[in-house]
Order: C-alpha cells, then structure tokens, then sequence
C-alpha cells in the first residue's frame, strides 16, 4: 500500500514538476520572441464562443436558485425576503461566479484545448513544430495560457451579470419583491473590494485550467486513448483543484481584508 | 559531414543505442536499415534534437552539436535539417498551404508577400498541383501527404533532410515515385539524405550507403554492393526479409 501511495505522489510531483517547467518556458518565450497574437486572438474566441452560452446558462439558474432559495428561508425566518438582492450579488460575485465559470470553461474550452493538443503530440505535430523552428511552449501553450487569463475573468463578469439578471427575474415574478427594492438591494453592500475579490480568484482559476489543460495536452502519450485519458484527467484535476483552491484563496483573500 | 561517435541513448534502463559510430557524407544518400524498434528512428530524432543523447557525440561539420540547449543556437541546427514524419505529421487545423509556408516565418527571411510563389514553387517540385494548396490535410491521400510534408521541408531549404520510412504504407507505385523524389533532391539541389526503412527495393534504388542498426550497434556499413554481397548472417537475413535466421534465434534466446 506503501509503494503505491509512493508512486502516485511521485507521479504528482512529477507532474506539478512538468507543468512548472511549462510555466517556465512560457515566461521565458514571453521575453525572448515575438508574441503569436494571431493564435491568442483565434483562442481567446474560441474559448469565449464556446463557453459563454454555458456559463451563462449555469449562472442565470443558480442566480434563479439562489433567489429562490434565499427568498423563501428568509422569509420563513423573518416573515419577508428581505436581501434577496445581496443574497444572490454577494454569493455569484464573491463566490459561485469564478468557482462555476471556471469548472464550466474547463469542461468546455479546457478539454477542447488538452483534446487539440494531445492529439498533435500522438501524431508527432509537437516535434514538427520544433523541427519547423518553433517551439510548442511558443506557439501553443503561450497563446492559450494569455487566452485563458484574459478569458476567464470575461466570462466571470459576463456570468455575474447573468446571475443577478435570474436572481432579479425570480424575486420580481416569483417573491414578489419590487424591482427597485431587489437592484437597491444588488448595490447597497456591494463594494470594490468584492469585485476584486471575485476578479482575482478567477485570474488564478484561469491560470490553474490553463496549466493542466495545456500540460496535461503536451504530455499526452499513447494514441487516440492516451488522447481520452488527458482529456479526462485535465477535467477532473481541474474541478477538483478549483474547488480546494477556492477554499484557500477565500482564506488568504478575507485575510488580506479583500 | 555528420559524424556519429558512440553515440548512446536510454529510456530508463532500456538502452536503445548501445555505441553508435556512423559517417554520413555531404551529398549522398545514406539509408539507415534495422529491424523494429532497433532505434533508427531515435537515431535520427538524437540528430535533430527531438531526443537528447544519453552518451556520445554527433558533429556537424566538426562542431559538437550533442547537447546544445540554447533555443538560438538549436534554431541554426534545425535550420541545417530538414525532417520528414513517418506520417507527415501535417497540422490538421492548417491548409496545404499554410502547412508548405510555416517554416518560412521562423527559419527563413522570406516576406510574407513570396510565400504564395514558394508555396506554388515547392508544391510543384514534389509534383502537385496549386489548387493542392487549399485543401485540407485530411482531404489527402497517403502519398500526398508524404509528398506536402517534403514540399513543408523544402520550403525552408535545409542542408540535410531525415526521412522517417518515407515509403511505409504506400503502394508499390507510389513508394517508387517517393523514392525517385529522393534522388531528384540529391541530383537537383545536393541535398544530404539520410533515410530510414524497411523497404529494401527502394534502399538499394536510392542509397549511397547504407548502414545495419542492430543491438544498438552499426553491425555493417558500406554500399548498396556491400550489402548485396555480404555474407553477415544478421544483415543477409534482413536484406532477404527471412524470417529463418541468427536475428530470429538472438529473439528465441
């Protein structure tokens, strides 16, 4: 059992390993050539084309949900569903916003990147990027990585919006909260330090479902089923992270009073 | 010159190339023979940077290129080599086109305005037509793909090309076409070729010299009469393609 758990923390470590020697690399092809912003742009609407109706979908009912939710338990507890607005606003922003969207965009634009990726390295398409004068780290990794960082906290905002849009949708039509009172509500405790709360967990998630689903891409081994195994690791380590780094960003950010 | 000195490669404790010495000639075309997974391809792939040595030294033209790391000066080994994939490995989300020209913009100085010229230009050495260029590389035939991956490699002018099994899963015909493009590289530009296969016919058509991979060793060096003649049981086997011989017994020990 020993050996076992042996070998499976030395594979992780030989991962964390190799998706910061990617890292690496990407920095140091950042300062050393010529920035591909053609690829950055096909990828940054590539995985904005792909997630947005997804993250928009997942964030316009749990913003419903919320409201709904939150509107009946406070009105049980103190007879009206007061603060619905705040509920719901505090909830996405802070919280559900970069934590959905992130697992939403690495189910959808992540795995697409590993898939894409992986497939070029079981058809030797990465070494003939290198014999071609270029280098994979340069010409796709880098680019999807910017992509990803400039992509994910878009789709977080566009998410919030949509989320509040739903919260107000149910506590208008189905609470029956007035619509002033529900967007006063939205507002009234809402300040900077909340949006840059929720605007730096995304970073870091976009960050973090950048790495492994590049890394994971990269290092696919084994043809087409080597291809569905990446693919599936990159989505599965990815949800799985997101949410332990949720816990300890949420921690270092409330004690940095963000 | 490309000089090979006791050159050694291992995946773990697998060691693949044991002590490899081998000459290849400016010019000529030197065929690297072995059977399956005797290290041919990680041979070529060890000259290109595509695998680091484990031991041992490749020169190029005098000068020590083994364990180069530095992105600059790998740029200028690959310009020197030119790689052709077993598969071609083309970039699917690519054109023809698009694939025949992406060396040009980080191995040449070529203006973006020439590429299509150079496109149409190397497209019609390996024998195919424009419009060839703006299909996709999965619209193509094996030999075509074979073929667009050489127009890729010669677009950016290499010294030497590698070819990886350039005729393994083509027909008789177009397996003889590949290999007479071989030639026409080395009569027409002096291209230095060194190719791996199994396909003896076209080995003897095309080499200069070739060379037997066995064991992890160069087992015998010469030309296409060398081979022809030799009695060495190892590479009087391979050559006749028996499947009765020391190779087959060395597998049973």
């Amino acid at each position: 059992m020993f050996t076992a758990i042996g070998k499976m923390v030395d594979n992780w470590m030989g991962q964390v390993g190799g998706a910061t020697n990617m890292v690496r690399s990407c920095l140091y092809w950042l300062g050393h050539a010529r920035f591909e912003f053609k690829q950055f742009i096909q990828q940054s609407v590539t995985i904005g084309v792909d997630s947005f109706s997804v993250t928009a979908m997942t964030s316009l009912f749990t913003g419903m949900v919320l409201a709904l939710q939150g509107g009946n338990t406070i009105g049980n507890i103190f007879g009206d569903p007061i603060y619905v607005g705040t509920l719901v606003t505090f909830s996405l922003i802070r919280e559900l916003g970069p934590v959905l969207t992130a697992v939403v965009i690495s189910g959808r634009a992540g795995a697409a990147v590993t898939a894409h990726i992986g497939t070029m390295a079981v058809t030797e398409q990465l070494d003939a990027l290198y014999t071609l004068g270029t280098n994979p780290t340069r010409y796709l990794v880098l680019p999807r990585m910017a992509a990803f960082l400039f992509s994910v906290p878009l789709l977080t905002a566009f998410s919030n919006l949509f989320g509040v849009f739903g919260g107000y949708l149910v506590a208008v039509h189905a609470l029956g909260i007035p619509g002033e009172v529900y967007m006063t509500d939205v507002t009234a405790f809402m300040g900077v330090k909340d949006f840059m709360h929720g605007f730096l967990k995304s970073f870091v998630f976009g960050f973090l479902v950048a790495t492994v689903c590049c890394y994971k891409g990269v290092s696919t081994r084994g043809g087409a089923e080597g291809v569905g195994k990446s693919t599936t690791g990159a989505v599965v380590t990815c949800i799985v992270m997101i949410l332990v780094l949720d816990y300890f960003l949420t921690a270092i950010l409330t004690a940095f009073k963000i | 010159m490309i000089e090979i000195k006791h050159l050694q490669k291992s995946f773990g404790a697998r060691q693949v190339l044991r002590d490899v010495n081998l000459k290849i000639e400016d010019g000529k075309v030197t065929t690297i023979l072995g059977g399956s997974g005797t290290g041919k391809s990680t041979l070529i792939k060890c000259m290109i940077h595509l695998m680091d040595a484990t031991g041992g030294q490749i020169l190029l033209n005098g000068r020590d290129i083994t364990r180069v790391t530095d992105p600059m000066r790998l740029a200028v080994i690959r310009r020197h080599f030119g790689y052709l994939f077993q598969e071609g490995a083309l970039f699917d989300s690519m054109t023809v086109g698009d694939n025949v020209a992406f060396g040009l913009r980080y191995l040449t100085e070529i203006p973006v305005e020439k590429y299509p010229e150079v496109i149409k230009e190397k497209l019609a050495m390996v024998g195919l037509e424009p419009d060839v260029a703006k299909l996709n590389p999965s619209e193509l035939s094996g030999g075509m793909r074979k073929r667009v991956s050489l127009a890729r490699v010669l677009a950016i002018s290499p010294k030497c090309i590698l070819y990886d099994e350039p005729t393994t899963g083509l027909d008789p015909i177009m397996s003889d076409i590949i290999s007479d493009l071989i030639l026409e590289m080395k009569h027409k530009l002096g291209i230095t070729s060194v190719v791996i296969t199994h396909d003896m016919r076209s080995a003897f058509k095309i080499s200069d010299y070739l060379a037997f991979l066995y064991d992890g060793r160069i087992m015998l060096y010469g030309t296409p009469d060398d081979f022809r003649k030799t009695d060495n049981p190892y590479v009087r086997q391979f050559v006749d393609g028996s499947s009765q011989g020391p190779i087959k017994m060395r597998l049973r020990d």
